[in-house]
């Protein structure tokens, strides 16, 4: 398969803006245009490396396609949990051949927190990193021994931040509209308290970790200071907590009800200043889909969690559109850095580079309707926004998912 | 000389336009007018279900249908008491001992009431938000019996109408609320209520049982029982549940006690006045002393009892208006 992009906008995490072409023989990117390659003409729309999703809940091809995701980082919260090599691999080749899986491995048996999981044995399977899946590791002893043979390993420990002894069984963040609403809430420093906690044991352990989702201001503070140290830590966050409040689940609206929960005003600007700042360097959906019998229930009763994957790439393009970030930052935030986390290449437009890429509109007006999803459910906080920006083809490796 | 124009809000519209909702789910979301009306039209059943024939037949061939999914004695009588005297063939569903597990079949369950025609549903539901859930659902009108720690309108109405015809007036009371505010529905729906209707509101309790930030919904937090009770009008007391007396929220009931236990010392620092009040049932010697509890001319408690009759038959009458052709209502 040879492919030459004409006239595009092409949008490099790496190298920058540029209009031109694009060359794709042989499922990469070349620096050449190939001999009798097809030609598609991209009419000065944007062409950008293919989004790489980490830290989804479950393979949903239509979302992805819809949303411009090539590849995705699947958690290890399945049935059964993602915590041998038998399951792994079987999860590494359920894509096939329209969406690559990265399977993040239980870091402990069970997601249980109790005894470590195989994770060389797992990585030889194809796990590329390895989670405490949505919960928190409460043991500390536990989590230090995740840390130091995850470092042995060589592989990144991606870790949910919230302190369960303080969360409890809360659903919401403490505050005024959890207390006008009376459900059970959790204040938010229980998320700086467990970043706190796990700093100090990758700190102390040489271990990489990567927070999936951060939402709080005293979080990112900590971030901050940890790196100033020379601490292996990334962090990431869903468009959720940078665009929503807890004000959203006003009115009992279970599609807002998330993991964390969402956080009042002040955190949301902490999240968009650390976006701006660099303190982010991952832009996830979170994708977790969630039909009406774990939605259309009382907020407590209800499961944590959103469909996003859809959404992602317009919910981003409208941080451009707000001058939160350039489109470069976008893709570094939505393919490159998520690649270098899954210790794959991708995500650029750099020769060699596998030919995953997205072809975008970033104009396209749509409104998002959870009647309407592509995907498997329609559980998003966002319904009846208004956004800008489709993605219009997707290819991977060079073919085109229909 | 009076004004011939009556310039009280509400004063001059009728029928509909004078309570324009169609559940009551909560306080939240209720004009002042709006709570007063229910109030005022409480009133005409105090006198008719003091005289020995009590029925009214507004409610004739109409069905209401009790749902509790929670245990309940004495709102689940008051609100049967109350729909039978205005002629309603009452049903009782006692979803707490059947098979219906929570929130599991809540919305199927809602559309099986719904499709049996009842003509006003009652629900009780441990989960905030559930009977939302449910009034979104079903054609007839929904009356919050409590939902979690959310709401429970017509306690706070029934409080309301007792501290009324008691000090002759909400607005500038200073009502102290002492107990389990965290928890609380009857806390939540009488804060709504009693700022709404411009009295002073006080909130007591130890931290552990505060909610964060409740002093947005215009009240003033105290931790310190003795310093709130300064010059109160009102002293209403909440029931302190079992399971969170014995070191998850409180140590032990006898520290509760020493700290927040109303008894007749501790009542002396309020106005010589003051009226006790208490949602029930009780824990006597816990939250409250008997003597206290029993005091003549000052304990409210049975009153509150009765109050809540009266206002259940106003607000199944006022929300069954308009499916029942009332002029000006439907």
């Amino acid at each position: 398969m040879k492919l030459t992009f004409r006239n595009a906008r092409l949008v490099c995490p790496e190298g920058g803006e540029r209009s031109g072409d694009l060359h794709v023989a042989d499922h990469e990117i070349v620096a050449d245009a190939p001999d009798g390659a097809q030609l598609i003409d991209c009419g000065g729309r944007i062409l950008a490396p293919a989004l790489i999703d980490l830290g989804v809940f479950a393979m949903d091809k239509a979302a992805c396609r819809a949303g411009g995701i090539a590849r995705i980082g699947l958690m290890p919260d399945q049935s059964p949990v993602l915590d041998g090599p038998g399951l792994v691999q079987r999860a590494a080749d359920m894509g096939k051949p329209e969406l690559w899986v990265h399977p993040i491995a239980a870091a402990t048996r069970g997601l249980a927190g109790e005894n470590l999981a195989e994770f060389a044995t797992n990585a030889e399977a194809g796990a590329r990193a390895v989670s405490t899946g949505r919960g928190w590791i409460a043991d500390s002893g536990v989590m230090r021994r995740v840390l130091a043979y995850a470092r042995d390993c060589g592989l990144t420990v991606i870790a949910h931040a919230e302190d369960s002894g303080l969360a409890g069984h809360a659903v919401a963040t403490e505050g005024e509209t959890a207390t006008r609403l009376g459900l059970p809430s959790a204040p938010a420093i229980a998320e700086a308290l467990a970043v706190a906690r796990d700093l100090m044991l990758a700190e102390q352990t040489g271990a990489a970790i990567h927070f999936r989702q951060l939402t709080t201001a005293a979080a990112f503070d900590l971030i901050r200071a940890a790196r100033a140290r020379g601490v292996a830590v990334t962090c990431g966050v869903t468009p959720a907590h940078l665009l929503l409040s807890d004000i959203n689940v006003t009115d009992f609206r279970t599609f807002a009800r998330l993991s964390p929960p969402l956080r009042d005003e002040s955190d949301r600007q902490a999240v968009l200043n650390a976006l701006a700042d660099g303190t982010i360097d991952i832009l996830c959906s979170g994708h977790d889909p969630q039909g009406p019998e774990e939605k259309r229930l009382p907020f407590a009763d209800s499961t944590p969690g959103m469909a996003g994957a859809e959404t992602l790439l317009a919910l981003g393009l409208g941080l451009v559109r707000d001058d939160r970030l350039t489109l470069p930052r976008l893709f570094a935030l939505l393919a490159r850095n998520p690649a270098k986390l899954l210790g794959i290449e991708a995500g650029t437009l750099a020769p060699g580079m596998p030919a995953d890429l997205v072809l975008i509109d970033p104009d396209a007006p749509w409104q998002i309707n959870s009647d309407r999803m592509a995907g498997k459910a329609g559980n998003t906080p966002f319904d009846g926004l208004p956004v800008q920006g489709k993605a219009l083809r997707l290819f991977k490796g060079g073919s085109e998912i229909g | 000389m009076q004004s011939p124009i009556d310039h009280r809000p509400g004063a001059q519209i009728h029928g509909r336009a004078v309570f324009p909702h169609a559940h009551l789910t909560g306080i939240s979301g209720l004009q002042p007018h709006e709570i007063l009306f229910l109030l005022d039209e409480a009133e005409q059943w105090i006198e008719a279900n003091r005289t020995r024939a009590k029925s009214d037949h507004r409610l004739d061939g109409l069905t209401q249908i009790n749902a509790f999914f929670e245990n309940s004695t004495r709102t689940l009588l008051s609100f049967e008491i109350a729909g039978k005297r205005l002629g309603a063939d009452v049903v009782n569903m006692h979803a707490a001992q059947s098979s219906v597990k929570k929130g599991e079949t809540l919305i199927d369950t809602a559309m099986t009431l719904n499709a049996m025609r009842a003509d006003v549903i009652v629900i009780r539901h441990m989960s905030s938000g559930a009977v939302q859930l449910i009034a979104d659902k079903v054609d007839c009108p929904v009356l919050n019996a409590g939902d979690g720690s959310h709401e429970h309108p017509t306690q706070a109405l029934l409080d309301a109408l007792t501290i009324r015809r008691r000090r002759g007036s909400i607005a500038h009371q200073r009502v102290v609320i002492c107990g389990d505010i965290l928890h609380s529905r009857v806390a939540r729906s009488n804060i709504l209520a009693l700022t709404a209707l411009a009295a002073e509101v006080r909130v007591v309790a130890p931290s552990t049982l505060m909610p964060a930030a409740i002093e947005k919904m215009h009240v003033t937090p105290f931790t310190d029982f003795d310093a709130a009770l300064e010059g109160a009008d009102v002293v209403m007391m909440l029931r302190l549940q079992n399971e969170r007396m014995s070191g998850a929220f409180i140590p032990s009931t006898r520290e509760y006690h020493l700290n927040y236990g109303l008894t007749p010392e501790r009542l002396a620092r309020a106005k010589p006045d003051a009226l006790v009040m208490h949602p029930g049932p009780m824990n006597r010697g816990v939250e409250i002393d008997s003597s206290v509890a029993d005091m003549p001319g000052r304990s409210a408690i049975t009153e509150q009892v009765e109050m809540g009759v009266a206002v259940r038959m106003a607000c199944l009458d006022v929300l069954t208006r308009k499916a029942r052709g009332v002029e000006g209502w439907a």
